[in-house]
């Protein structure tokens, strides 16, 4: 058989039922390879949409998403795709085509060093230089993809190498590859078991940060166990959220930057903390000499290079959650702990002061006021909110969710922290629907995010796929507008997309069922029509664009929470004017 | 405390590896003075000596993330440990009459140095030893003129029977 088709059957081989991707010259031996097989090909709009649904479906499944774009341009519209999902830890495979073996290195048409551009934001990358090694590699690709601290991973696919002969009994795909440089550790050491059980037993002021980790791991069931049985609060991170059910009485919401006060102000009076599967992303920590200053830390993680990276760590674990939350569990069951009940109280205190404000009845809409009305109209179909997967994009909108939104399941609040990539959720919602078909997909996003990847209206219009599109429409770029009138005193400057384009008529081109929200006693009915369609449908509400969020300064101390006042988006008139004059000299 | 850091590294001997080892020094902004790379006794595996600047946190990462590749066998800081390292540099030396070649060459055979290369110009020198060793003998010619400079790099290895081994069996 040709080298495409056996890659065929590594990819069946690898249980992979659905490829993101787009098409082209260096590809079409893998492509015709895919005509003969039955796995599924959605051909997104634009390749950095396939490597997002890619990404999407991962991190809603849990499997390896996988995507695939051509040589050269299609190989670099992935990048920010690829880089996204590795931040996040998101198992995903990109493939890409490269011009065939003996062109390499001859500048080609539509040749690139994808290997160099990849290295940098995979876990690992190959390209496959022989037919032979296909096999191989591909169940390598895989293997590093899932295992350990899951990342993306990268193959390049000469076109040569597609069209050779290969006997696949002579070079079969392996069951089980031993990567001599590449050992993860599971299990923790016993040894750091013991110290830090010894140390939850007799904490007065414990607090969990749950992270990302915790997703992954799917360790949601030994959390609850351990934060119930020590009588431990809970705060998550953004990727953490969903692991903690937030209307838990444990549970203290979002952490960090953006969090809640019950979470930072709990971090900060902490003698114990207990930090699952997250990396102290500085949108945690702010300033480090002020970040949780009097307490132990216990830090549990699968990539030991994350320990102490960011953090000084009294207790390091590594391994992966799940395993090293029962073994803690073992031990803690057995112990009597620590009397609480002054901590319990001030946690209450802090949760009380904490509970978000989401009724307002204003016009122009307040996000708070969507988010609750959406919550209302999903609980009409999920009552438990638990078959509802959401998808962010980046900026006010996504931290209005992180907020507000209460997540109650794991893997079913997806969004792109690490790298914070805007045109994430549309196209992450796409695959998350293939993940999770059964579940009502809605992305939420603003409107220039959107506006980034908002192609994909086709996609999901082709494919019929049912995901609903929420755009928080506030003609602003909100989150970089509320940064420029905190920090450089309101000067706003390029954050403002003036009133185009009308989306509801930009759905309506695809084919798509759109309305349009301006009251606030309208959004309940936009949702209920789009959760019961079955069918693609896009909401755009139109929100208070002098709307901010609460936030921490960049580097600061976790428990100075700034609450921005209104300010109302005012375009610079003269930008405006000067740029008339280049484009119409003669006026 | 910043200071210099050997570090003893087995990697899988395949093209982008050395590629791959100095972008994350790059990336991560650690601060390397030099790096060699050879074939060991396993063909499949090649031995690199990194010198790294930095302190103990640094240090700590510099090691942590190379173990994270997957193409990396083995990492050690020989500076917890006893070694033998050394480095090999050709100078050629500004020596135009009799009397400063003859100079050059007494100063080579006191620092066990060889003389490789004559003109009527000049004298190429090669000088083994440790970084200060070489530094000296450097020194001392710099007066004369040093036309060109050659230098490996650091390479070592631990004193004794103990042998590198991968940790990630």
């Amino acid at each position: 058989m040709k080298g495409a088709e056996a890659m065929m059957k590594a990819l069946e081989a690898e249980n992979v039922k659905v490829l993101f991707g787009y098409p082209g010259g260096q590809l079409l031996p893998f492509y015709d390879a895919l005509y003969h097989s039955d796995l599924v090909h959605i051909l997104t709009r634009h390749e950095q949409a396939a490597a997002h649904a890619a990404d999407g479906y991962a991190r809603a499944s849990g499997n390896v998403g996988v995507c695939v774009a051509t040589s050269g341009p299609g190989a670099t519209n992935l990048v920010t795709g690829v880089a996204t999902a590795h931040a996040d830890s998101s198992p995903v495979v990109a493939l890409t085509g490269q011009v065939p073996t003996k062109l390499i290195g001859n500048d080609a048409f539509q040749e690139i060093d994808a290997l160099g551009i990849f290295m940098q934001i995979t876990k690992h990358n190959f390209q496959i230089q022989k037919t032979s090694e296909i096999p191989k590699i591909f169940r390598k690709a895989f293997e590093i993809a899932k295992t350990g601290r899951p990342g993306a991973v990268h193959v390049d696919l000469p076109k040569d190498v597609q069209d050779n002969e290969l006997d696949l009994e002579k070079y079969p795909i392996p069951a089980e590859i031993n990567l001599q440089g590449y050992k993860p550790t599971k299990f923790g050491h016993p040894l750091q078991i013991k110290k830090a059980v010894e140390l939850m037993k007799i904490a007065q002021r414990p607090v969990i940060i749950a992270g990302g980790g915790v997703q992954i791991a799917n360790a949601t069931p030994e959390l609850i166990k351990l934060s119930e049985y020590a009588q431990i609060p809970a705060c998550t991170t953004l990727m953490g959220k969903g692991v903690f059910p937030e209307e838990h009485s444990l549970a203290l919401g979002l952490v960090g930057m953006h969090g809640t006060q019950a979470s930072n102000y709990s971090v900060y009076e902490s003698d114990v903390l207990i930090a699952i599967g997250c990396r102290f992303s500085d949108r945690i920590t702010g300033d480090i000499s002020t970040f949780a200053p009097n307490a132990k830390i216990i830090h549990i993680d699968i990539d030991p290079a994350e320990i102490g990276k960011n953090v000084r760590v009294d207790i390091p674990i590594v391994g992966d959650a799940k395993a090293i939350l029962k073994d803690i569990l073992i031990y803690l069951m057995k112990k009597e702990i620590a009397n609480k009940t002054e901590w319990m109280e001030n946690v209450k205190k802090l949760q009380k002061k904490s509970l978000p404000i989401m009724e307002f009845d204003n016009t122009p809409i307040k996000p708070q006021k969507v988010i609750k009305e959406m919550m209302n109209a999903i609980r009409e179909v999920d009552p438990s909110l638990t078959n509802t997967v959401l998808t962010t994009d980046v900026g006010q909108n996504q931290m209005w969710m992180a907020h507000y939104f209460q997540t109650s399941a794991p893997k079913s609040f997806i969004s792109s922290g690490g790298q914070g990539t805007m045109g994430f959720g549309f196209p992450a919602a796409i695959g998350a629907k293939f993940a999770r078909p059964d579940a009502n997909v809605i992305a939420v996003t603003g409107d220039g995010g959107f506006l980034m990847n908002s192609q994909e209206l086709a996609t999901i219009a082709e494919y019929e796929i049912p995901v609903i599109v929420v755009i928080f429409d506030n003609r602003t770029l909100g989150m970089v507008y509320q940064w420029q009138n905190l920090y450089y005193g309101k000067r706003q400057c390029a954050v403002h997309l003036g009133e185009t384009p009308d989306f509801i008529k930009l759905a309506e081109s695809y084919g798509i069922d759109a309305s349009r929200v301006e009251k606030p006693e309208d959004i309940n009915e936009a949702f209920k029509t789009a959760l019961n369609s079955g069918k693609p449908y896009l909401i755009d509400i139109i929100i208070d664009p002098a709307e901010a969020l609460h936030m921490v300064p960049p580097g600061g101390n976790m428990t100075n929470i700034l609450f921005p006042e209104r300010q109302e988006p005012t375009p610079k008139a003269q930008c405006f004017s000067e740029m008339k004059k280049i484009l119409n000299p003669k006026v | 405390m910043e200071h210099k850091h050997i570090i003893s590294v087995l990697v899988l001997h395949k093209p982008g590896v050395l590629q791959r080892i100095s972008g994350l020094f790059t990336r991560r902004w650690f601060n390397i003075s030099s790096m060699t790379v050879g074939s060991t006794e396993n063909p499949d595996v090649a031995r690199m000596t990194i010198v790294v600047q930095g302190d103990d946190t640094v240090l700590e990462q510099v090691v942590k993330q190379l173990n994270k590749l997957v193409e990396v066998i083995k990492v050690t800081d020989l500076n917890s440990k006893k070694s033998v390292q050394r480095e090999l540099c050709l100078v050629k030396v500004y020596a135009p009459t009799e009397d400063s070649k003859s100079q050059v060459i007494q100063y080579a055979n006191i620092f066990r140095g060889k003389i490789i290369d004559l003109s009527t110009e000049t004298l190429t020198v090669e000088i083994t030893g440790d970084e200060q060793k070489v530094n000296a003998f450097l020194d001392l010619v710099r007066p004369m003129g040093i036309k060109e400079i050659a230098r490996t790099g650091l390479t070592a290895l631990m004193r004794g029977s103990k042998i590198l081994k991968s940790n990630k069996a």
